[in-house]
């Protein structure tokens, strides 16, 4: 090794190194590149062995049957709850929080207070809140559905959105103030376009959170608001699992948060970087 | 018609008593400086006005109105911020047109206004522009056009200038100084700069530790300071203090020099007292154009030019002064010379309580 030339040297470790990169990238893309093709992929050829790497011919007969069936239409319930609870969330969260930073509402350790109760396992409350749900009607519905999600995103929003307004100067607001703006007014023309881009990203992680859910989903709905989780989990038989639906099942899942994700990386990657000096 | 009128007013921090009870009248028109060491009171005073901060007790009148627990857009007031306070996300054009709009201004009046007042401030070339991409002068130019937009009966200024470099510093003073010529509108304005309370001012209040030591024309403190505070605060270099004792006539230092005040026969003599003298009233020997001046024999032990002006060290009575004198009439330390001091201008205090006798 010592015998080569230092620029030989660097070469072959710049190549190393793009070696264990690819590998590690083929590590994490593998699955996802598996499921996407399992689901465009016909029974033979997903059980064929040795394994079909690349189909011969890309055929969408998964995803047309999970639309016959209507199986798709629970990814329309994820959309729905998730993204009607995200703004709800979002709304009730900033406020909290500004009443919170602004106000000093409940001393100093109200916000401690809040945050703790996102440290609590989902599971351990599922049963009691099943009881509850039973005697107040409200299983198997959106807004069963949208209130668990929205009480359960607060703390986290809150929270998030309590560092990105203590950032912001407090002389804008109170210029505002003097300018002839209300509180309210302030909050939407001062607060809300300074923390935009944590409020992005809160929201994208509220939204995720709510979409990836299925513990509550499971226990809390039958038939008629059944999101896509759960729905991929009816596949998985006690005889056989019907690989072909799950895949396409999942890859209708992950489309819309993947969408979600590109659109707003912009605001993510500067979001999630701002909350990260303080709050 | 007064346009501001305060009434005992006292603000506490939890247990700090930051003021105590100020009694403050400003007339349509005028321009007043509140002016003071850092912890005097004069920014909470200033917000107190403005409504950001709640009185905890005493009243705050503003166009004849009682406005001491109204909101501060109920206040018709317009405030310009040390930290400019410049929405990033608008460009100046909205920043300016922000307290219009809020108000439901027609859009046709804003935008003649808004061009006035740019074209005022000379800033009409940028109101296309972000707030980072102007320079730290030019972001103070759009926040006090952002205040001169509005049609309030008061406005006020939080040390607009404390964030500018000294050269920007006298531009945007100067500029302050016309706007309030142009538009004759109500202006309290806030400063720990004694300076800028002295050329700004129609009225300085002086304020230390939540009260008012003294109030009225800046020539008024300057020249007869009711304290030794104002003497010692107003006035660039500082009033000289010197300790001595009172004669009939007048007083004498600790090394034996007499020195008479002019009109002040009626002292009692041996009392102790703080002689205090303006740099600006010593001259050297023979070019003191007032009567009634004294002449002292001194040695000058350090010079500091500063142009126009010499900045004279040297030590007289036990104490060690400066005396402001003409550029060429000190050429090195350690010169033996002899000084005029004008008398009449002399300031004698009370060691005791810091009053002017």
């Amino acid at each position: 090794m010592s015998a080569l030339p230092f620029h030989r040297r660097h070469a072959t470790r710049l190549a190393m190194r793009y070696l264990v990169a690819l590998i590690l990238v083929v590590i994490f893309v593998f699955p996802v590149y598996w499921l996407f093709i399992i689901s465009f992929k016909t029974p033979d050829e997903i059980f064929a062995f040795p394994p079909v790497w690349y189909p011969n011919s890309i055929q969408f007969a998964n995803y047309a049957v999970l639309f016959k069936d209507g199986d798709a239409a629970t990814v329309g319930n994820s959309l729905i709850l998730a993204s009607v609870s995200t703004f709800f969330a979002m709304i009730l969260g900033t406020i909290a929080a500004y009443s919170l930073v602004r106000f000093k509402t409940g001393g100093e350790n109200l916000a401690v207070w809040i945050i703790s109760q996102r440290m609590m396992p989902p599971v351990a409350i599922v049963f009691p809140l099943f009881l509850l749900y039973v005697w107040m009607g409200w299983v198997d519905t959106y807004f069963g559905l949208i209130l668990l999600y929205t009480a359960f995103s607060l703390p986290y929003v809150i929270w998030m959105m309590r560092g990105y307004i203590e950032d912001i100067p407090l002389e804008l607001e109170e210029s505002a103030l003097v300018d002839g703006c209300t509180r309210w007014e302030v909050l939407w023309k001062v607060v809300l376009p300074m923390a935009r881009s944590g409020l992005f990203a809160t929201a994208v992680f509220t939204f995720i959170f709510a979409w990836n859910d299925f513990l509550f989903a499971l226990v809390l709905t039958r038939t008629e608001v059944t999101t896509y989780t759960v729905q991929v989990t009816h596949y998985f038989g006690g005889q056989s699992n019907f690989w072909a639906k799950i895949a396409a099942m999942s890859v209708l899942g992950t489309i819309p948060v993947f969408f979600t994700v590109a659109i707003m990386q912009r605001y993510l990657v500067r979001g999630i970087s701002m909350g990260a000096v303080k709050g | 018609m007064s346009d501001l009128k305060i009434t005992n007013l006292h603000k506490h921090y939890g247990a700090f008593h930051a003021v105590k009870g100020i009694d403050l009248d400003v007339p349509s028109g005028e321009f007043t400086v509140l002016v003071g060491p850092s912890g005097c009171g004069k920014s909470t005073l200033l917000r107190t006005i403005a409504g950001l901060e709640e009185a905890s007790s005493g009243t705050v009148e503003i166009g004849g109105e009682d406005v001491t627990w109204a909101r501060p857009r109920d206040r018709n007031i317009a405030m310009v911020f040390q930290n400019y306070a410049l929405y990033p996300y608008l460009n100046v054009k909205d920043n300016i047109a922000f307290g219009l709009r809020s108000r439901k201004v027609p859009e046709a009046e804003v935008e003649k206004r808004v061009s006035r007042a740019a074209e005022m401030l000379g800033i009409g070339h940028l109101l296309k522009r972000f707030p980072r991409e102007l320079s730290g002068g030019q972001r103070q130019r759009v926040a006090i056009g952002r205040a001169i937009v509005r049609d309030a009966i008061l406005y006020l200024f939080d040390e607009p200038l404390s964030n500018l470099d000294a050269q920007l510093r006298d531009d945007m003073r100067v500029e302050i100084k016309r706007l309030h010529q142009e538009l004759g509108r109500t202006m309290v304005y806030v400063t720990h700069d004694q300076i800028e309370a002295m050329t700004l001012a129609d009225r300085i209040v002086l304020l230390r530790d939540g009260l008012i030591e003294q109030q009225g024309a800046p020539l008024d403190l300057f020249e007869r300071p009711k304290t030794r505070f104002v003497a010692g605060f107003l006035g660039s270099p500082k009033m000289n203090f010197i300790p001595a004792t009172t004669t009939e006539t007048g007083v004498a230092l600790s090394d034996g020099t007499r020195l008479d005040v002019p009109g002040r026969s009626g002292l009692k003599a041996g009392q102790a007292v703080v002689l205090g003298l303006r740099p600006q009233y010593i001259a050297m020997a023979g070019q003191s154009l007032a009567p009634g001046h004294a002449r002292v024999p001194v040695t000058i032990e350090l010079v500091q030019p500063t142009g126009s002006r010499v900045q004279a060290t040297m030590p007289l009575g036990g104490a060690t002064i400066i005396a402001e004198l003409a550029a060429h009439d000190v050429s090195r330390p350690g010169e033996r010379t002899e000084i005029d001091i004008d008398m009449t201008r002399a300031v004698i205090i009370d060691p005791q309580n810091e009053q002017v006798i």
